[in-house]
């Protein structure tokens, strides 16, 4: 994302320091994720220190300062989805791609999320896929469902 | 569409809607709340309307994109009107049929009608459903028959009629002292009057201007009602805002929800513009002189964001830390301003008080909580979905007839109200009440989530669950939160994978009797709340873990032998 774009985003909320957490989810939803050139300049328009944009770039979950995979996989594990096995589901996941909840795999190809509650409670449990819902009925199914996105 | 610019305009507009329409003309209703949605429910509206128009029908039937009417289990959900006849798990290769039989000769696929499975008994029209019939539905009744995103379809079941009696003729005061006879009270669990909170607003002396939040943020993991019903209804929800703003005398007024809800986010953002396009917002409201604004505002995702301090922090774009509270938010809430802060589901509420009156309010209940609730039932219940019941019921009632028992005829174990910050019952606690008092006799919370567990559930591992979850969202700002819940998560490893010693389970219980003391804000007192009440009612699981090195419901990993994980739905 180059300066001109982020300078629109921040223009549109007129500069003011109160619309950080705004802004930087506006930004993020153009880029993907927020690199450390969108942080300093988002400072430096806002007026604002660094470690504060930092700080809040990294204290709300809705934000990713590293770049997310070609696909994101939320594993729900709500109270229903979790007691309904989806705990053994994500780390099933976790164990076929080799990371862990919050991680991208070195090639970029999947980013994995454990969720709180997606709101299909009625499916659980429930995997996510680049915002496709699958329901997990066996651990078998896992490995199918990942393979039609590899 | 011109600005409808006085009360009178829009009864002559609601009339008009209404004469345009035909009662008699058939409607499909297709439920697109988000579940439906990944049930396929968008396949099966497209295929409704591709069928239609190849069999000619266009001009004789509507199809519509609905709301959710909650019976999420089995979706998608579609209703024929006018006969209401509901077909239940619809899929796209049912809907030829459907057009031919149904709406065509006028008579009912049998098979996609809801079958009563300990009966055998069929329900052709939703209202005859268990599901359905055992619900007390205020708010969201009118979810299916209505397109979400429609401002028109709201209207024409009578929507804004309680901003129009409102603007017609009550005053502040007025609107005030209904809410307050009403005894409505806070739904985010706490209980607070409702009109109470109004009236010390409205009157504050803490500056102009005074803002009103409506607090839509969720965290709980597994509750989805709240957004549910903002994505379904946010009409009712807008005209509840914009009536309390009018009382409060507040020209602002946000709508706070998840960045993980679009569809949600979506559908009220809408339901915005079309009430600023309509003249509901804006300038000089239906003529009254008062003006309002209502945005949306996109949180950044954090548990401890439902806390009222920590809310109002990041709204000002600071980190989501709570403060303690030294002064009440309706003297100094937002930007140090009187600042309202309503749970989505007490501004629902609001039009239907308007509208009937305090006392037909008053009469569903309890004496001491009035109205309704509106519960995400889910876990291993038969019916899992969006329910709204009367307060005064039992869970028993809830649980076996509205939710139809427990999953595959499996023994319950134990019900979870609350979310992280509530508590378990057993069976023997069962015909608790939903009523503020009494759930907190029992340890429980109001909270918008109500979880269903049986004996294939491990109330260790659940509790560690909620525990880990805790530990995950605590903002780190005060010790006994941040350091407590390590140390019981700590403790709940060793438990869990056979590690647990004697005198575990009383330095668990002094941890979180420091945690309940010491912590700054709610989210670290209400920690202990799952530990606390699962310790008093199942103490025995915890103890053969500890001592047998064994989970009696084969959930812990290292403690069971070869159990398959993941049940079968």
């Amino acid at each position: 994302m180059d300066e001109a774009k982020i300078d629109q985003v921040i223009d549109k909320h007129h500069s003011k320091a109160g619309s950080l957490i705004q802004l930087l989810l506006d930004i993020q939803e153009e880029s993907g994720w927020l690199s450390k050139e969108i942080l300093e300049r988002v400072s430096e328009k806002l007026q604002v220190p660094l470690g504060l944009v930092q700080q809040t770039a990294t204290f709300y979950k809705a934000f990713r300062v590293v770049p997310k995979g070609q696909h994101v996989i939320n594993v729900c594990n709500g109270t229903a989805c979790h007691s309904r096995g989806a705990q053994h589901v994500l780390d099933k996941i976790g164990d076929l791609i080799g990371i862990k909840p919050g991680e991208t795999n070195v090639n970029h190809s999947f980013s994995l999320e454990s969720r709180n509650c997606l709101g299909h409670c009625a499916l659980g449990p429930v995997v996510e896929i680049d915002g496709k819902a699958h329901s997990i009925i066996t651990l078998d199914e896992v490995n199918d469902v990942i393979k039609k996105y590899e | 569409m011109a600005k409808i610019k006085s009360p009178e305009g829009l009864e002559k507009f609601r009339q008009e809607l209404v004469a345009g329409l035909d009662p008699d003309m058939p409607s499909i209703s297709v439920c697109t709340g988000s579940s439906c949605l990944a049930f396929g429910a968008g396949e099966v509206l497209a295929a409704f309307k591709a069928e239609v128009a190849k069999q000619g029908l266009e001009a004789n039937v509507t199809t519509k994109a609905a709301g959710c009417p909650g019976f999420c289990e089995r979706g998608p959900v579609v209703v024929i009107y006018p006969e209401e006849i509901c077909y239940l798990q619809v899929r796209p290769e049912d809907v030829a049929e459907i057009v031919s039989t149904t709406i065509k000769e006028k008579k009912v696929v049998e098979r996609l009608l809801y079958t009563d499975p300990s009966t055998g008994e069929v329900a052709i029209h939703e209202y005859d459903i268990p599901f359905y019939k055992n619900q007390k539905r205020l708010v969201i009744n009118n979810n299916i028959k209505i397109d979400p995103r429609s401002i028109d379809d709201y209207i024409a079941v009578g929507g804004y009629s309680a901003l129009q009696k409102v603007i017609e003729g009550m005053t502040q005061e007025e609107v005030i002292e209904e809410i307050d006879k009403s005894k409505l009270r806070g739904r985010s669990g706490s209980g607070f009057p409702v009109g109470f909170k109004w009236e010390s607003c409205h009157k504050s002396s803490g500056g102009d201007p005074k803002y009103i939040i409506c607090n839509c943020h969720e965290g709980d993991p597994g509750a989805f009602a709240d957004r549910r019903l903002l994505e379904a209804t946010p009409h009712t929800v807008l005209e509840g805002m914009i009536i309390g703003c009018y009382a409060i005398g507040s020209p602002m007024g946000y709508i706070f929800v998840g960045d993980e809800f679009p569809q949600t986010v979506e559908n009220a953002r809408q339901a915005i513009r079309q009430a600023e396009e309509y003249g509901f917002l804006g300038k000089n409201i239906l003529g009254s002189g008062f003006d309002l604004t209502i945005e949306v505002y996109i949180d950044g995702g954090g548990y401890v964001l439902g806390e009222s301090t920590a809310l109002m922090a990041s709204m000002e774009g600071r980190i989501g830390e709570p403060r303690t509270k030294y002064d009440h938010g309706t003297d100094r809430g937002l930007w140090a301003k009187p600042t309202v802060l309503n749970n989505l589901q007490s501004w629902a509420n609001v039009p239907f008080i308007i509208n009937n009156g305090a006392e037909a309010f008053r009469a569903i209940g309890t004496e001491e909580s009035t109205g309704t609730r509106v519960f995400s039932l889910k876990g291993k219940v038969n019916n899992t979905g969006m329910v709204e019941v009367p307060m005064g019921m039992t869970f028993r009632e809830l649980i076996y007839d509205v939710g139809g028992g427990i999953r595959g005829g499996r023994k319950f174990k134990a019900l979870e109200a609350g979310g992280p910050m509530g508590g378990f019952i057993p069976e023997s606690l069962l015909d608790t009440k939903i009523d503020y008092e009494e759930m907190d006799q029992v340890d429980l919370a109001m909270g918008p989530g109500l979880l269903v567990i049986d004996e294939d559930t491990c109330i260790v591992d659940m509790v560690k669950f909620f525990l880990t979850f805790l530990a995950n969202e605590s903002c780190g700002k005060c010790t006994p939160c941040r350091e407590g819940l390590k140390q019981m998560l700590w403790i709940f490893d060793k438990i869990t994978t056979g590690r647990g010693e004697v005198g575990d389970l009383e330095l668990l219980e002094e941890i979180a009797a420091v945690q309940q003391e010491a912590a700054l804000c709610a989210l670290g007192q209400g920690a202990a709340g799952p530990l606390l009440t699962s310790l008093k009612h199942f103490r025995e699981e915890f103890d053969a873990h500890i001592m047998e090195k064994r989970c009696p419901a084969g959930v812990c990993k290292e403690l069971s032998q070869n159990k398959i994980y993941s049940q079968a739905r």
